[in-house]
């Protein structure tokens, strides 16, 4: 579990939206980042097990972070910034595809 | 396909003191980076940190601003957020921004990928709450997002201490050090002594960090043995054994461990190039071939940093000053003579910086149960694939990585061996009874990172004609 | 002692190339009697036969290789009883789509060219059965033709229980010994000189020539006429997706082969030619190929354009100027079988070329027709002379 030192400033604020609910970040984190520090940890499950995962490395080494934002699966939460309205969602096994 | 004289990819320490380098010789490279902003992992988000006191991250830390405003000043084309994804020999890149792919020829490339952390597979990993120690770098740098209490650090190495000191400096709190360095790396490290005394300004650094622990009162269990992280849906507790008493398993809650055992290269780039990579037993990871400029063995490709073997931050500055004097060089852009003359200053403070090293590897050399887990424990992260089932792969018959993956599927996920390539060399050439070398490592190829199928059809349009294959049938 | 007596007794044969084709007839010859030993320069499986698409296919079959095809699928049905596991091969049906009208009347009358040779495993689809068996497919396609009983299966599963049931035979395996000089041994046999100190030489009965992407090579070296190069095949993987897709694709106008595999992810391949580098050891992907190959794919299946690539690979394979393999006996020397060429679809024939082999070294008449094989085909000094014999 993660939080921020300090609130982030007012104004230099992103609100976005997590599973349908709103979690403040700070301008310029990363999806990751702005979810670790809202408490959450736990990002996804596995297409092989359903096992639980959060990051891993925030370096874009692992893929660990995979979330679907903005309607896309499997992005690397590390790797995307924040941008005020964004919805991110937990992903659950395989990606889904609709044909 | 528009053709540019020189390319450096990565914009840590290595790429920015290329660049730099490059600029003021009056050739303006063209810098890509994965990450939206200057620094590499090192000196990561340098110019926007939330933690503008300095005593905070420390004076190496700082050290970087110096070599990121050059990056801004100097004529260099730099571009942020762009993953490479592909490369060839011929110096043909595949850039994805955004969602556009794109291709561009360089006739020089200095690759500066430099390293991410070993892998450390101990039971439990995957959970949510269980990550690198230079994941909590990198929250810490960027977003001033600390681990709330309990926190465990578990490892060996500088970067243990760095972290902890980092977090009480902040005003976090550190439950326990639990520090897996084998007792006897100790006495090994002695017989580099003379190393370690002349690279004093580390060891300085490194006692003044356990004397800040010391002073804080934090928990700090020397000789770990063994370690799981405990918990269902995420960490709830960490377990370990130590040495003195390897057959109690102590506890304590936690709901985050940060695993560190050192850095080791990235060699994804060099590897898909094909360059030969030698394992380093001292390091014990592999290294690309480069000579003492950062010249690989793949013509008009340079190597900088410790993407080409564990140097630090000062050294990967050093080399990547270097590598763009050898890249000019090559390019004629300056004669040999004047190569001769730049370098050999570098040269000098280069083996000053690196002159630490060898007491450094040996002194934090993680012991081999950490490194060849127990049957149970999961190596691949992606394809979940456990010790156990390389191990009865090899009994099969599957002397190297590349068979093993073509078994089981094991690095053949999305992180492409990233998270358990090492590991599953050492198991197999453990079971196998055979080096590392003969071992082998996983063959590479593009994409070094998944991109789309739309983005790889449209790359097309970019790329050189495509020689039809007459053939009517299908293949298998 | 029974080695000692064996020695005398039984012939001995050497199969260059640790591939399938090499495993397939190193395992049925072991099995006859033969002392096998099969030298591999690198390791079994190394290239196209541990890399491919995995295809197990009579579909689309030029006609000289349907009757091998056939009797092969047979062997798969029951791979695990013959070589102790199944390799992975999964009976998901086959099916080549017609994107247009024209497409479709060449299909048509492909079937019907199959049923006059006596085959009926090929049958035509119409755009609502097409629909009903891949409802994932793109609109706009009119039919198809589907071979139900075909599937897929692991390749190097595959190539490793063919490797360990010919072991179990009695063959031995000698990985990371190339050949470097083949003589004539006398008193008709062959004699291998190797790269490696503890192999200086090799002593045979029987040679087998099943060097895949390095045949052509090897037949320049025993004054064999050939027309084959060594190709990088190529293939792509995406990350796993949710199940869409039971049969594998193949296209009726353009190479594709499309399949999604148990795990969900899906790979796309169709033998497109990569890069083989000078040394030749090594495959590389080419890009522009690649791109092709994946914009065929997105036509039947445009969903999938989000998706993302994960890997790509490229096996080097051996390709025949007219696409069908090299398999029989040499004219110009005796004791020399030729088994190569097998042109991108040689996996699902694995499981039966290795008895043609058998049969030819035990000098007998193989019980399929592979005079469509024979190597003399490529060889304009003995055209004449095999149609004065047959005459």
């Amino acid at each position: 579990m993660f939080a921020y030192l300090k609130r982030p400033e007012e104004g230099r604020t992103v609100t976005i939206e997590y599973e349908g609910r709103k979690l403040i970040a700070r301008a310029g984190d990363t999806v990751a980042a702005a979810l670790l520090a809202s408490g959450i940890d736990r990002f996804r499950t596995t297409p092989v097990s359903q096992s639980p995962r959060g990051p891993w490395c925030m370096m874009g080494a692992c893929f660990d972070c995979l979330l679907e934002i903005d309607g896309v699966p499997n992005r690397q939460g590390c790797q995307v910034t924040v941008v005020e309205g964004m919805t991110v969602r937990s992903q659950q096994g395989a990606r889904r595809v609709s044909p | 396909m528009k053709t540019i004289p020189l390319a450096i990819i990565g914009a840590g320490p290595a790429g920015m003191a290329a660049a730099r380098t490059a600029a003021r010789h009056g050739l303006r490279p063209v810098v890509f980076d994965e990450q939206p902003a200057p620094g590499g992992q090192i000196y990561r988000a340098l110019e926007s940190t939330p933690l503008r006191d300095p005593e905070l991250l420390g004076q190496d830390y700082w050290h970087g601003r110096s070599l990121i405003e050059a990056l801004r000043r100097e004529p260099v084309d730099y571009r942020p957020g762009h993953m490479v994804w592909q490369l060839t020999r011929a110096g043909e890149i595949g850039v994805l921004a955004g969602d556009t792919a794109a291709l561009i020829r360089a006739e020089r490339v200095v690759l500066a990928t430099g390293a991410q952390e070993r892998p450390f597979p101990v039971p439990g990993w995957t959970l949510p709450g269980v990550m690198g120690a230079g994941a909590a770098q990198v929250l810490l740098k960027t977003s001033g997002v600390v681990a709330r209490a309990p926190m465990i650090l578990a490892g060996s190495g500088p970067l243990l201490y760095l972290v902890a000191v980092q977090y009480l400096r902040a005003g976090a709190s550190v439950a326990a050090i639990l520090e897996t360095t084998p007792q006897e790396n100790r006495r090994l490290a002695l017989a580099h002594i003379g190393g370690a005394i002349r690279g004093w300004r580390y060891l300085r650094k490194g006692a003044g960090l356990l004397r800040e622990l010391k002073r804080a009162g934090v928990r700090h269990e020397r000789h770990v043995v063994a370690l799981r992280a405990e918990g269902e849906e995420a960490l709830t507790g960490v377990g370990w054994r130590t040495a003195e008493r390897p057959d109690d398993w102590q506890h304590c809650e936690a709901t985050t461990l940060l695993l560190h055992h050192g850095v080791v290269p990235n060699v994804q780039m060099t590897r898909a190039l094909g360059g030969e990579h030698d394992w380093s037993e001292q390091q014990l990871c592999w290294r690309p071939r480069r000579d003492a400029f950062g010249r690989s063995d793949i013509e008009n490709f340079f190597i900088a940093g410790d993407g080409g073997g564990i140097g630090g931050a000062r050294a990967a500055q050093l080399q990547g000053e270097l590598a763009a004097l050898a890249a000019l060089e090559s390019l004629g852009h300056i004669d040999g003579p004047t190569l001769a003359r730049e370098a050999a200053p570098v040269r000098r403070k280069l083996d000053a910086e690196l002159v630490v090293r060898p007491f450094l590897d040996a002194l934090y050399r993680p012991g081999d149960s950490w490194r060849r887990p127990d049957d149970e424990v999961v190596v691949c992260r992606c394809e979940e694939i456990s010790a156990g089932e390389i191990r009865r792969v090899a009994r099969l018959g599957c002397a190297g990585p590349n068979q093993m993956k073509s078994f089981t599927r094991c690095g053949m996920g999305p992180c492409q061996g990233r998270l358990c390539g090492l590991t599953v060399s050492e198991i197999l050439a453990a079971e196998n009874g055979q080096s590392l070398e003969q071992t082998g490592y996983y063959r590479l190829r593009p994409p070094f990172k998944p991109i789309t199928l739309g983005q790889l059809a449209s790359a097309a349009g970019d790329a050189p004609g495509a020689p039809a294959w007459n053939e009517t049938e299908t293949a298998s | 002692m029974e080695r000692d007596r064996d020695r005398f007794v039984k012939p001995t044969a050497l199969v260059i190339g640790g591939g399938l084709h090499g495993a397939s007839a190193a395992t049925q010859l072991a099995r006859s009697g033969f002392r096998v030993t099969v030298v591999e320069k690198n390791y079994a499986g190394r290239h196209a036969s541990g890399v491919n698409a995995g295809g197990v296919r009579r579909l689309g079959r030029h006609p000289a290789e349907i009757p091998l095809a056939v009797a092969a699928l047979e062997r798969w049905q029951r791979l695990e009883a013959l070589i102790g596991d199944d390799g992975g091969f999964h009976p998901c049906g086959q099916i080549k789509v017609a994107e247009n009208d024209e497409n479709m009347a060449r299909l048509v009358s492909r079937a019907a060219e199959v049923r006059e040779l006596g085959f009926d495993h090929e049958i035509t689809l119409s755009r609502d059965e097409l629909r009903r068996r891949v409802p994932a497919v793109a609109p706009h396609c009119v039919g198809a033709l589907a071979c139900d009983g075909d599937g897929a299966a692991n390749p190097y599963r595959t190539l490793t229980a063919w490797r360990r049931q010919s072991q179990r035979e009695g063959a031995i395996w000698r990985e990371g010994v190339r050949v470097t000089r083949v003589d004539r041994a006398p008193g008709g046999g062959w004699r291998l000189s190797t790269d490696h100190p503890d192999l200086p030489g090799l002593d045979a009965d029987w040679l087998i020539n099943c060097a895949g992407g390095w045949a052509g090579e090897l037949c320049g070296a025993l004054d064999e006429c050939v027309a084959m190069q060594a190709q990088a095949l190529m293939l792509t993987i995406t990350e796993r997706v949710t199940p869409f897709l039971g049969p594998v694709i193949g296209s009726a106008s353009r190479a594709l082969s499309f399949k999604q595999m148990d795990n969900g992810s899906v790979m796309i391949g169709g033998g497109i030619a990569g890069c083989i580098d000078t040394g030749g050891e090594r495959a590389d992907v080419r890009l522009a190929g690649l791109a092709e190959n994946v914009q065929t794919a997105l036509g039947l299946f445009p969903f999938m354009r989000d998706v993302r690539v994960v890997r790509t690979w490229a096996g080097i394979e051996g390709v025949t100027g007219d696409g069908i393999p090299v398999l029989g006996l040499s004219w110009r020397h005796p004791r020399l079988i030729h088994s190569f060429g097998y042109s991108a679809h040689g996996f699902q024939l694995s499981a039966i070329t290795g008895e043609i082999v058998r049969d030819l070294a035990l000098e007998r008449e193989p019980a399929l027709p592979i005079a469509p094989f024979d190597i003399r085909r490529f060889d304009s000094s003995s055209a004449a002379a095999r149609a004065s014999h047959t005459h």
